[in-house]
């Protein structure tokens, strides 16, 4: 059914749009203000002013660097931890997607015993997430010896049945045709794959990476439980400490750090927003 | 090139309880350099057929041999054949020359002769212009073309067709009709073609091979094929009207069914001892013909007249119709083949 365009709903989608976009965006203003006000003021001004402060520069320096605040708190330097979480992150949504896309071609183009089971295995996955299964999944990284390593904190969040599956739908929407030509044409299965399938995937793979990364980004619990060394902290975890750590919490440095973490996803969504869509809505066959 | 041999070749689908057969040994011997249109209703096995020689299917019992070398076990790259789909299956990321050139790539033919080939193929098929686009960038009709090009660079044994023509529009299938034979006058190549459309396959065709249920029914030039049926499936699938088939007419004896095409009746003032005498139920203008159903007792029978000599009769006017004594085809009732 066509909505018809009228002054009168058209005011109200507006005002529905602006109270969506106040109700997102206001938080992260607010962030961005105290993360640009020192300590004191924050500290002494109730309810926080909505105006920028002056202290941008000084704030950043100590969230990016580390150092010692006025108040005599010590931060510890933020960007080895965006280092951290940035490796992380590539290594969990590149693992993700190659070890997804070869599990679909396996489940989708070979025929093995029990293919069936092991799809349904895989998709049943899908209701276990990362803290259902936290206990077990730490028994094991920690008996292989790899707590406070990059390997410990990507290999057991590599693994993704939705991926799987997302890319399971994709290479049942290619034709057979293109198989059997491909065959014809003497393309073994490996050939076929990078030939054919990875560059008809690549939109398919450009959604997964913006979302895989942001997921990556933003894991939590995982790297709590895995590292106990403050080099392996990735970012999420170097806000949390910044607020439980020292006595006095320097919030405008908090809000620094969580501006800081924010930046990195953002900065892929948009650049890869134009292919991100495309891969939702189009399948370019 | 190369000759084709099916020798008693079967397909099975299935196992035990499910097993399915829908290929019941065919026998067939294709020479060297024929046109060969493999046509039959939908479901008949002919796709089947073709792919079994691609090797896109297995073969369940007996063997196809191309040149002297019986092809069972070889993958479809290594029989030395090249096949046009029915949608065309272009690789989509690929430009019109990468689709063309693809399977030569594989193959590690050295660049410059790909890219005269492709270039070769580009100027037989008028694909010139369009090497670098992509085939959504072209027509229905043009990346028909680039599929057959993609056949022609391979420089095969065997070209195979698996209903090319089917999602042309009617003006372009004729033309692309004719664009066919002109190429394989040109190369030469041993062909199979399938489909189900009767007139593809009559003005295609060396030979034909009418197929139904997974038989071979008749394997003949399209001459033979229209003129001497084989069998009562064979007489009503070609020719459009099809043949009148008669079982409980006069001087049709039990047992027997008589054919007779509807260009073959002539309608004469007077009965006569060797003719009919029927009713129209229908008549259909066809320009330069017309088509009169009739009804004779409980069975209908289709006569074909010219525009110009008859006028057209009236719906339920009584007609005497006599058939070409010469032009009488006969069927065992029993078993559909011709006596």
């Amino acid at each position: 059914m066509m909505i018809e365009r009228r002054p009168v709903l058209d005011f109200f989608t507006h005002v529905i749009l602006l109270a969506g976009v106040v109700v997102i965006a206001f938080p992260v203003y607010l962030a961005f203000i105290a993360s640009t006000q020192s300590a004191e003021q924050i500290a002494s001004s109730h309810p926080l002013s909505l105006l920028p402060g002056n202290h941008v520069l000084d704030t950043y320096r100590l969230a990016l660097f580390g150092g010692k605040t006025y108040g005599g708190a010590t931060i510890a330097a933020g960007w080895p931890m965006m280092w951290v979480s940035l490796v992380v992150a590539l290594t969990i949504t590149i693992g993700k997607i190659a070890i997804s896309l070869l599990s679909a071609f396996a489940i989708v183009y070979f025929r093995f015993p029990f293919k069936g089971a092991v799809f349904w295995m895989i998709f049943i996955t899908l209701m276990l997430p990362v803290e259902v299964r936290i206990g077990p999944t730490y028994e094991v990284i920690s008996n292989l010896g790899m707590l406070n390593s990059y390997a410990g904190l990507t290999v057991p969040l590599i693994a993704s049945a939705t991926a799987t599956f997302l890319f399971r739908q994709f290479f049942l929407t290619v034709p057979d045709e293109l198989v059997e030509a491909a065959r014809i044409d003497g393309a073994g299965p490996m050939r076929f794959f990078f030939d054919v399938l990875l560059p008809l995937s690549k939109t398919s793979m450009a959604a997964l990476f913006v979302i895989q990364f942001i997921y990556g980004w933003n894991q939590y619990l995982w790297p709590l439980m895995v590292t106990t060394s403050e080099d392996m902290y990735p970012i999420v975890l170097g806000i949390k400490r910044a607020i439980f750590g020292e006595v006095y919490i320097e919030w405008n440095v908090v809000m620094a750090t969580a501006i800081l973490a924010m930046l990195p996803p953002a900065l892929v969504v948009i650049l890869m927003q134009k292919w991100f869509v495309k891969g939702l809505v189009d399948t370019e066959k | 090139m190369a000759a084709i041999t099916f020798n008693n070749v079967i397909k099975r689908y299935g196992k035990g309880k499910h097993e399915l057969q829908v290929i019941h040994g065919v026998n067939a011997e294709i020479s060297d350099g024929e046109f060969i249109v493999i046509v039959g209703p939908s479901g008949c096995g002919k796709s089947t057929l073709l792919r079994m020689v691609a090797g896109l299917e297995e073969i369940s019992g007996g063997d196809i041999a191309i040149g002297n070398r019986v092809v069972n076990t070889l993958e479809p790259a290594e029989r030395d054949i090249a096949m046009v789909f029915q949608n065309y299956a272009l690789y989509p990321h690929m430009s019109v020359f990468d689709n063309m050139a693809y399977g030569l790539k594989i193959a590690k033919v050295p660049k410059d002769e790909i890219r005269a080939r492709v270039a070769k193929a580009a100027a037989i098929l008028e694909l010139g212009p369009f090497l670098e686009r992509k085939p959504r960038q072209l027509s229905g009709g043009q990346r028909q073309r680039v599929a057959m090009g993609r056949a022609i660079v391979r420089q095969p044994q065997v070209f195979l067709f698996d209903e090319p023509l089917s999602n042309l529009d009617a003006k372009l299938r004729a033309q692309t009709r004719l664009e066919i034979q002109k190429l394989h006058r040109e190369l030469g190549i041993t062909s199979l073609f399938v489909t189900h459309d009767q007139v593809e396959a009559m003005t295609l065709a060396q030979r034909m091979i009418v197929m139904n249920a997974g038989q071979m029914e008749q394997f003949g030039t399209p001459e033979e094929v229209y003129h001497r049926p084989a069998s009562t499936f064979v007489a009503s699938f070609i020719g459009s009207p099809p043949m009148n088939l008669l079982s409980t007419a006069p001087h049709v004896k039990t047992g027997t069914i008589l054919g007779i095409r509807p260009e073959h009746l002539q309608i004469v003032p007077q009965p006569a001892d060797t003719g009919w005498t029927v009713q129209v139920e229908a008549v259909e203008m066809l320009g330069a013909e017309r088509l009169l159903y009739t009804r004779l007792d409980s069975e209908q029978l289709i006569v074909r007249v010219n525009e110009e000599q008859d006028l057209a009769p009236a719906i339920g006017a009584r007609l005497h119709v006599v058939p070409q004594p010469d032009r009488l085809h006969w069927f065992d009732e029993a078993t559909g083949k011709r006596l």
